[in-house]
């Protein structure tokens, strides 16, 4: 089986910064694959270069069989890349109903889905559990309703491989046990790559774990793997000497 | 929200009505002023669509204006066109243009977006000057009487009796009108407004923003083309004033008064701002002779009021407070 992304040597320097150096990795079609690290190891640039965001320094960026690393980001989208923000970025003065109405009608515009504006965005909104609040501003919602909405609009792209960059982050223990059970039933049709700090989401749900540190990949592996390596231990509790590595 | 689609729709063609029915009850003077308004209303309508849906601040569009001024007066003038084919002349001059300032202005973004389309303006301006005998500068070109008419067979519509201009006005702001409120309340409408509140955000639910934004300045550029055609085919006259800076910070004015991305703001705007100048000049002139302030001062000072304490002009701030479904 090909993977549906594969990357080849990717690097990004911001000047003398190596944010994203080298990195070789590949997910296969359906997988949750969890990539997680210390904080500044590089984990949102490296997505970042994937959706196109940013552009890379050098490095290959293939998906489902096409080099995309020259694509803008909007293609990229249309191709099945969709990126949900670690800082909540949901269209504040719009009512929910209008920011999942976007990806819908880009969707159906691209021939990607079936179907009415307004069933698909009512589907969308009630998959995450916001049915009913489809009129209110979003900027009024409550904080885990706002991280919702935002999944429900990159469900709403019907995406071939969705980012979660922190999806859990700020939300309470209950929200976090649905979320759990949302990003399962997401996996049957897509693959999912999550950014996540949050130790134990990421090991209920990572069918793979990919530990990034100061750019490059520091072990890759199943859950259990990861809990037992010794390097990646050493990389989160980390020594005096790389306490400056935050960021 | 289907019940404001409906609410929105009746007071539309109310309004409209009502402009009709003027027509019948005002006195010369008004009368004739409405008509100007509701063609300059046109040019705010076009200006509203990019800068209040949008969110893109050009401080040039008196060049889209001017475009169809010139794009319909100087074939009427020099070759004798008639009225059908100056007006399309004019308003594909300003598809044109709005189409190659778009493709270079909105490289930048912000400030640097308000200062490209400025300077282009201001090239625009000289460029009347350059081309002086064609234009005539600011002394400007007047459109004889007799052109200013449509022929339907045998019967000939003159275009410079009151009425007729005024019903020629009317349907050109109502076509505008409800061509602009399907617009924002279209798909294509609901990505300019996302444009506008998060370029970034935008993208990444895979929307080209320059290809949507190109459109919005094209549509904007059309609209404004067709206010100006409209404007010297009706009142016969076309000079410099039209293409300078002051014709690019009116439209601006008059959409922030009558309240940005509203579709009825513009004429409000409108009315109220050509009113309050009117009016103001003869106060000034009866109570402070020695103040000496033109009518530009006026305008200046009433941009600042409104930039400062009224941001969401008149039909912005009712519809936060009283009706959301205000389109």
């Amino acid at each position: 089986m090909t993977p549906l992304l594969t990357v080849k040597g990717l690097s990004r320097h911001f000047g003398g910064l190596k944010a994203v150096d080298n990195v070789d990795f590949a997910v296969m079609q359906g997988e949750i694959r969890a990539i997680i690290g210390p904080n500044g190891a590089g984990k949102t640039t490296f997505v970042s270069l994937i959706c196109g965001r940013i552009e890379p320094t050098s490095g290959m960026i293939v998906f489902d069989g096409n080099d995309v690393t020259n694509l803008p980001p909007h293609e990229r989208v249309r191709r099945g890349i969709a990126y949900t923000f670690q800082i909540t970025s949901v269209f504040a003065n719009l009512t929910a109903y209008d920011n999942v109405a976007l990806p819908v009608q880009r969707t159906l515009a691209d021939g990607r889905g079936h179907g009415a504006v307004h069933a698909d965005v009512m589907s969308a909104l009630e998959r995450v559990g916001l049915a009913g609040r489809e009129d209110a501003i979003a900027g009024t919602l409550s904080y885990g309703h706002q991280r919702l909405l935002e999944l429900a609009m990159g469900l709403a792209l019907k995406p071939r491989l969705l980012i979660l960059d922190e999806p859990t982050q700020g939300l309470s223990d209950g929200e976090i046990e649905n979320f759990i059970g949302l990003v399962r039933e997401i996996a049957r049709d897509a693959t999912v790559l999550l950014i996540e700090h949050n130790m134990p989401v990421v090991m209920e749900l990572a069918d793979r774990i990919t530990v990034l540190n100061a750019g490059s990949i520091l072990a890759e592996g199943t859950p259990d793997q990861i809990r037992a390596n010794a390097e990646v231990q050493h990389a989160y509790l980390g020594t005096p000497e790389e306490e400056d590595a935050d960021g | 929200m289907n019940g404001g689609t409906g609410k929105a729709i009746a007071l539309h063609v109310a309004v409209i009505a009502a402009l009709f029915a003027l027509n019948f009850v005002l006195p010369a003077y008004h009368h004739g002023v409405l008509a100007r308004v509701m063609v300059l209303a046109v040019f705010a309508m076009g200006y509203n669509l990019l800068f209040g849906y949008a969110g893109l601040l050009s401080l040039g569009h008196a060049m889209f204006f001017a475009a169809g001024l010139y794009g319909a007066g100087l074939p009427m003038v020099h070759f004798g066109w008639g009225v059908p084919a100056a007006f399309a002349a004019g308003l594909v001059a300003g598809i044109l243009l709005s189409l190659v300032i778009g493709l270079l202005a909105l490289r930048t973004k912000g400030v640097a977006f308000m200062i490209v389309t400025m300077m282009f303006a201001q090239v625009g301006y000289l460029l009347v000057y350059y081309f002086g005998s064609w234009t005539r500068g600011d002394e400007g070109l007047v459109i004889q009487q007799q052109a200013r008419a449509l022929h339907f067979g045998a019967t000939r519509l003159d275009l410079t009796e009151p009425v007729t201009r005024y019903m020629t006005a009317l349907a050109l702001f109502s076509i505008v009108l409800v061509a602009t409120l399907i617009v924002v309340r279209s798909s294509f409408g609901r990505v300019l407004i996302a444009i506008r509140e998060n370029e970034e955000r935008t993208r990444m639910l895979g929307y080209d923003t320059f290809a949507n934004k190109l459109a919005a300045m094209v549509a904007s550029g059309a609209i404004c083309a067709a206010a100006g055609a409209a404007y010297v085919i009706l009142f016969g006259y076309v000079g410099s004033t039209f293409a300078s800076i002051q014709y690019s910070i009116l439209p601006l004015l008059w959409v922030l008064l009558g309240g940005a991305a509203t579709t009825l703001g513009p004429l409000v705007g409108t009315v109220l701002m050509f009113y309050l100048i009117d009016g103001s000049g003869d106060l000034l002139k009866t109570y402070a002779p020695g103040w000496n302030i033109s009518h530009l001062g006026i305008v200046g000072v009433a941009l600042i009021l409104l930039v400062l304490f009224f941001p969401k002009g008149i039909l912005g701030t009712i519809r936060d407070r009283w009706a959301r479904w205000l389109p």
